[in-house]
């Protein structure tokens, strides 16, 4: 599926990294001025959501927009992020911080160890080898109820941080604005560095990549790793931000959310896995109106996005923009 | 012995209905490339339309003629207003593209049908039969004949008829299939109908062991994906093959070893099998054209 994904790299790649900085600076901004219009804290609670998710998007986006891989079970590394902020501080009295930073390093490992194997795959065998992970992590949370709480999920202990208990809506909408500002500038630098370089080479294509002494396999490999850290991060987040977990946070359906919010938002485009992520988390909460027509509605969205945006959201309002000055 | 041949019964039901929906996937993929992840809801449509029809007075067999149209239509409608509209888009594109079709679709029947769980009469009575030992029903062995009716029709209707042929040369090379006269567009809105059939019958054949709801669809369709993978993307017998293995696995593994890891057993072997083989069971090693 990936080999015709984006057949060039996104325009917006091309652009040189101040600028790209530049385009972080007015999210960071936005996310600064945006709090004054919230009426209540239901709005900061819907924005801190977003930019939870946002962060898992960015680091799908850095391995389906910059590796050209695909991963359908990426919502496994938020489930274990989520899993370990959630057993650490219960099960084994680690602190919340510290267990946040296992959970991280465990999705690296995790990466580290199945990644070689799976991403050798090619297209839909890469598509399917992930889906058949993320699924068998689901299995495990679902089936360790002795630490996980089994399919009813379980509490997650409120973080504490040298002697301060995070809590509070509006904190957690600074902690995840900030942590996504930070991720999209970390991401915007490593489009820049060699390893950057070496990806965007692969996207282009993989045999001419080789030729010229990438090495596709260890690229390739970084990259999953660095994803999967992202989408542990964000997982730990939404588990400690909701206070409560379950299964579903690393389902198969949480899991193609996810490629939704890259490739509706825009494939390589860092803004776009923001847009992507704020309309597939707000779209339900804006739809309850609809009540029993909310499903239909937001597979039309999905539909009508893909037919007339087809290279995403913010990709195609900026090619749009730019015929428009030219 | 008893419990073996019990267990290899369950898992030839469940893997003909995975292969039925595999080989949707196929026909799909080989006419158009497309991925159809909204496959799983033909099989819904299939037993929730026929169950609705049922309960609104009209005969079982009629019904369950009706829901396997509507399924087509439902079928066209998709490859009509959402695939063709979108032509060119890329890969991930289209997949996302079916993904929203599902959800829609799912919704709907939320919606127009319900949510509750239903079944469907067996078609030969409940009354299991006895064979070495193991207790089998009657209506697995429908699933079962009814899966070979369908993939010997469709060899046949491929290998000996005109248009069977059509559908095979676009599925070799769509450009040449075009400048040899064949309308490719509608070959490929052909292959969405067939595969909705496939579906909505597989859907009517098995809702009277398993049930049916509004959201069926989703696993069955992330199975069916699996087991085509499994036998090799794009090739019909691969399609039947994993199909049939993956429920064999399924059921051996939640019989001998633990119904918990059941689906845990199946993708640890679809993941050792996509290592050992990275194209599937019969899949070809390409050759990348630089």
């Amino acid at each position: 599926m990936l080999r015709h994904t984006a057949d060039r790299i996104p325009a917006v790649l091309r652009r040189p990294f101040v600028q790209r900085l530049s385009a972080i600076a007015v999210i960071a901004v936005i996310a600064i001025v945006i709090p004054a219009f919230f009426p209540s804290t239901y709005y900061y609670r819907v924005a801190a959501l977003v930019f939870v998710f946002a962060i898992a998007a960015i680091g799908l986006n850095l391995l389906m927009g910059f590796a050209g891989q695909v991963s359908l079970g990426h919502a496994g590394f938020m489930g274990i992020g989520a899993y370990a902020v959630a057993i650490g501080p219960t099960h084994f009295n680690i602190p919340s911080w510290l267990s946040f930073l296992i959970g991280a390093a465990l999705s690296a490992f995790v990466a580290f160890i199945v990644g070689r194997p799976i991403l050798r795959l090619k297209g839909h065998y890469l598509a399917v080898a992930t889906l058949g992970f993320g699924l068998l992590l689901a299995i495990v949370f679902v089936n360790e109820a002795r630490l996980t709480g089994g399919p009813d999920g379980m509490l997650v202990p409120r973080p504490v941080l040298f002697g301060w208990s995070v809590r509070g809506t509006e904190t957690w909408y600074w902690i995840a604005a900030i942590s996504f500002v930070f991720g999209a500038a970390l991401a915007a630098n490593l489009i820049d560095s060699p390893t950057g370089r070496a990806l965007r080479a692969i996207h282009d294509s993989e045999v001419a990549a080789r030729v010229l002494g990438v090495d596709v396999a260890k690229q390739k490999l970084v990259i999953f790793i660095i994803s999967a850290v992202y989408a542990s991060v964000a997982g730990s987040y939404l588990a400690a931000f909701n206070g409560h977990i379950t299964p579903d946070v690393s389902g198969f359906l949480r899991s193609i959310e996810l490629v939704a919010m890259v490739v509706l938002g825009g494939i390589g485009s860092i803004a776009g896995s923001l847009v992507g992520a704020a309309l597939l988390v707000m779209l339900p909460q804006v739809l309850t109106f609809l009540h029993d027509y909310e499903q239909m509605v937001l597979g039309l969205v999905v539909m009508g996005v893909m037919i007339f945006l087809r290279a995403g959201i913010v990709p195609s309002i900026a090619a749009a923009l730019s015929r428009r000055r030219a | 012995m008893a419990e073996f041949v019990q267990f290899l019964f369950s898992g030839l039901t469940v893997g003909a209905v995975y292969a039925l929906v595999a080989l949707g996937f196929t026909l799909i993929y080989n006419a158009s490339d497309v991925i159809n992840f909204a496959q799983g809801e033909f099989v819904m449509l299939g037993g929730m339309t026929t169950v609705f029809l049922g309960l609104a007075g009209i005969p079982l067999p009629l019904a369950a003629l009706l829901a396997v149209i509507f399924a087509m239509a439902v079928g066209l409608a998709l490859h009509r207003f959402a695939i063709e509209t979108a032509r060119g888009a890329n890969a991930v594109s289209l997949i996302m593209i079916t993904i929203g079709a599902s959800i829609f679709l799912r919704g709907a029947a939320q919606v127009f049908f319900d949510k509750q769980f239903h079944t469907l009469p067996a078609f030969f009575g409940s009354e299991p039969i006895r064979f070495v030992g193991a207790a089998i029903l009657p209506q697995s062995l429908v699933v079962l004949a009814g899966a070979v009716v369908i993939v010997v029709l469709l060899w046949t209707f491929i290998d000996r008829t005109l248009l069977g042929k059509a559908v095979i040369a676009t599925a070799v090379n769509r450009l040449a299939a075009r400048l040899v006269g064949i309308d490719t567009r509608r070959i490929v809105g052909f292959s969405f109908a067939i595969s909705a059939a496939i579906g909505a019958v597989a859907g009517i054949l098995i809702t009277p062991i398993t049930l049916t709801n509004y959201d069926v669809g989703t696993l069955l369709a992330l199975k069916g994906f699996a087991a085509a993978m499994l036998g090799g993307m794009g090739i019909a017998a691969g399609a039947v093959i994993g199909g049939l293995v993956l429920g064999l696995l399924e059921a051996f593994a939640a019989g001998y070893l633990s119904s918990q890891y059941k689906d845990a057993v199946a993708f640890l072997v679809i993941l050792t099998v996509l290592f050992v083989m990275p194209q599937g069971l019969l899949g070809r090693a390409k050759v990348e054209r630089v």
